[in-house]
């Protein structure tokens, strides 16, 4: 870390200095590629001008010169902790453009994994929080965890991490029944016992306790005006869950509740999202003894392409197969705003089309950017120790900040 | 239309169109409704008192986003969109407004304290001015970044390209270098309405000249008498393909009406592989101590052939 000394232009005769110093681009604690200049009065933490887009990589552009399937795994690489969630958000604007009906078994299995991804998240986010305060253990555990989520994903669509596995129409191919049930005994046995172990560690933890009460308290208005979503607003105490006011596939069959925090402080962004995880968990078990037999993508065959052992035996397919992987399929004219609850909050996709295969412009709204840009007023009058456990409740990646 | 698809639902409200138009008629441009959703198009002015209006006496207290279009062929290329969010209504509607380079928009950041990044971003990608902004710095491109990437006249590639230099030991910016092209497939079809021309195909358009050149006789070649001449020499003298050996011509290959025909194939399976290979699997497991006995067999004779 770099230190200047400088002049405090505030200071009448006494000469109290204040400090510049640089938190980042490369600490453990920034989550990422977050440059954070602060000015320290001490240690008291007096402004703080977060420096993001290191990991700018033009993401928005790069969708403009391909084609609407070919943009479909960048979504991935945006929030790269919760891939599936970002893709749901794409893969719903395009059929909101398009109309096209979505088979309800894709739509349970899109739930399903989009909550599987949730927990997946959550372990990370809890784990490396809990560490940022100074606990080791926990992060071991619930790693633990998110690794049997990411053997889930590998064994639903091949890959652990960029599955890109939901397409505009259903999802990619069909889960194995074995999936399903090896989902439900981890939901019964795993996830429970070892995750109430690891926070059975953390949340009555006294020291975990004085890091996070109380900092960062954030009134509901200012978390309205500042533009907050998920996990941030709820633990404001506002009960605000898109997939239960504006619900999208199948959320309004699932019965589940919002937790909300009372504090709105950074122990409660903790607790709101280690009580997600429960809940999603009761999402997952839903769709499991719910999800019905059937096709798991549109039978629309100028969007959905037909499977490759069809292809090899039926003319119409095989023409079908190769314009949609050559050419893809073109949207009508038009745009459209679509967000979904991701695990940080709302991510939203506004999609312009201009009639051809390849989006006109696509915006990508990131969760990150309106939370890390609280920072400063979330920060201000805190000790620098304290940023570290402001930043990792809000639960910020920079593949998704920056675009 | 029937809505099929499954995206997010959020509440119609009725008659919600004309009861914002009407509040907003003063500064009003268009209102549209696609997709059941709705977008207002704004003076570009006046968003400060729009949004105002919308966020005080409409409910819809958060700004989500603000992204930035740009439609080169307008006459104000960008296009500022707003995104707002009913939290107590629960509804979303769009506010846009037309820009250009040198007209600046009227910051919203007195409205929203988010708008602040939002607002550079859009800066920083379009270069869309907003007036009265706190600080519009670059927000996501690298520092001392030139130009507005996301511009449509910008190329994908951008302009420069950074490495580490072992010899200055520090990075280096130089332009792009690019060993292949970026592929940019068109897939307009020509029966589709794409209206460019094919390749070859301006050579059609091209109006028949007057004389045609015809070369009917030897003036009319345009060489002179001497290149005719020239032209009659052979090029290289001793072509050893052309030269006469002295020698016959090798003879013509033997009839061939006369050899039997060849024996109807053995075995009634279909399959050539196996009517064809059963004897040559077996024999390399069963018969190999033997196997080196034919073969001297028939090298003897072969010798004999060479000593005549």
């Amino acid at each position: 870390m770099s230190m200047q000394l400088e002049q405090s232009p505030t200071t009448g005769d006494e000469v109290i200095s204040n400090y510049t110093i640089n938190f980042g681009p490369q600490h453990p604690a920034a989550h990422g590629v977050l440059r954070m200049v602060m000015e320290l009065d001490g240690e008291i933490i007096e402004r703080i001008d977060p420096h993001v887009g290191l990991l700018h990589r033009g993401t928005e552009k790069l969708i403009e010169h391909k084609t609407y399937l070919q943009a479909l795994p960048y979504f991935d690489r945006l929030d790269y902790c919760s891939p599936l969630c970002q893709e749901h958000s794409y893969v719903l604007a395009i059929e909101k453009m398009l109309n096209i009906e979505v088979p309800i078994r894709a739509q349970y299995l899109r739930v399903l994994f989009a909550e599987l991804t949730r927990i997946s998240n959550h372990m990370l986010n809890i784990g490396a929080h809990v560490m940022d305060v100074g606990a080791m253990t926990p992060n071991l555990w619930v790693f633990e965890l998110r690794e049997d989520t990411l053997n889930f994903f590998e064994r639903a669509a091949g890959a652990r991490m960029h599955m890109a596995w939901f397409r505009p129409g259903g999802v990619h191919q069909d889960v194995p029944l074995k999936l399903l049930t090896d989902i439900g005994d981890w939901l019964d046995g795993r996830l429970p016992e070892l995750f109430g172990d690891a926070m059975s560690l953390v949340l009555d933890n006294r020291i975990f306790k004085q890091r996070n009460v109380d900092i960062a308290v954030v009134s509901k208005e200012d978390a309205i005006a500042w533009g907050f979503s998920g996990p941030m607003i709820r633990a404001a105490g506002i009960p605000w869950d898109l997939r239960k006011s504006q619900p999208y596939d199948v959320y309004d069959r699932m019965h589940f509740d919002i937790p909300v925090g009372t504090n709105s402080d950074c122990y409660d962004r903790f607790v709101v999202r280690v009580k997600e995880v429960y809940e999603s968990a009761k999402i997952i078990k839903q769709c499991l003894a719910e999800m019905p037999t059937g096709p798991i993508a549109s039978d629309d065959r100028k969007v959905s392409p037909p499977k490759r052992g069809e292809m090899k035996q039926s003319m119409e397919a095989l023409i079908h197969h190769f314009k949609l992987y050559t050419e893809g399929f073109h949207v009508p004219a038009g745009e459209v705003y679509v967000a979904t609850e991701s695990p940080k909050g709302e991510f939203g996709v506004y999609l312009v089309s201009d009639g051809s295969n390849k989006p006109y412009r696509c915006k990508i709204r990131p969760t990150a950017f309106s939370h890390l840009q609280a920072m400063d007023f979330m920060s201000k009058g805190h000790m620098l120790p304290d940023a570290t456990a402001i930043l990792g409740a809000i639960d910020v990646v920079f593949g998704e900040c920056d675009r | 239309m029937a809505t099929l698809h499954s995206a997010p639902r959020f509440s119609a409200i009725e008659g919600l169109k004309d009861t914002l138009a009407t509040a907003l008629s003063a500064h009003l441009v268009e209102a549209g409704e696609e997709h059941g959703e709705l977008s207002f198009t704004v003076e570009r002015d006046s968003i400060e008192d729009v949004l105002r209006t919308l966020r005080d006496d409409f409910d819809y207290q958060q700004l989500m986003e603000i992204a930035g279009v740009d439609y080169p062929a307008r006459a104000e290329r960008f296009e500022v969109v707003y995104m707002l969010l009913s939290l107590t209504k629960n509804n979303r509607i769009m506010v846009k407004l037309a820009a250009s380079e040198d007209t600046p928009v009227p910051t919203v950041t007195t409205l929203w304290p988010n708008a602040n990044w939002l607002e550079r971003e859009v800066f920083d990608m379009y270069g869309v001015l907003f007036a009265g902004h706190p600080d519009l710095r670059r927000i996501l491109t690298d520092y001392g970044f030139e130009g507005h990437p996301f511009r449509k006249d910008f190329p994908l590639t951008g302009y420069t390209e950074l490495r580490y230099s072992e010899d200055l030991k520090r990075v280096v910016y130089e332009p792009v270098e690019l060993a292949q092209d970026l592929r940019q497939f068109d897939f307009m079809s020509p029966w589709e309405g794409a209206n460019y021309v094919l390749p070859g195909d301006e050579k059609a358009a091209t109006p028949p000249v007057d004389e045609p050149k015809t070369t009917e006789s030897p003036k009319q070649t345009g060489a002179g008498k001497k290149t005719d001449a020239k032209a009659a020499e052979k090029v290289s003298k001793g072509a050893p393909a052309e030269d006469d050996s002295g020698k016959a011509d090798a003879p013509p290959p033997e009839p061939t009406e006369d050899r039997p025909s060849r024996k109807p194939r053995k075995g009634k399976t279909t399959d050539t592989k196996a009517a064809t290979q059963p004897k040559a699997k077996k024999a390399p497991t069963k018969k190999k101590p033997a196997a080196k006995k034919p073969a001297a067999k028939r090298a003897t004779p072969k010798k004999k052939d060479a000593d005549e």
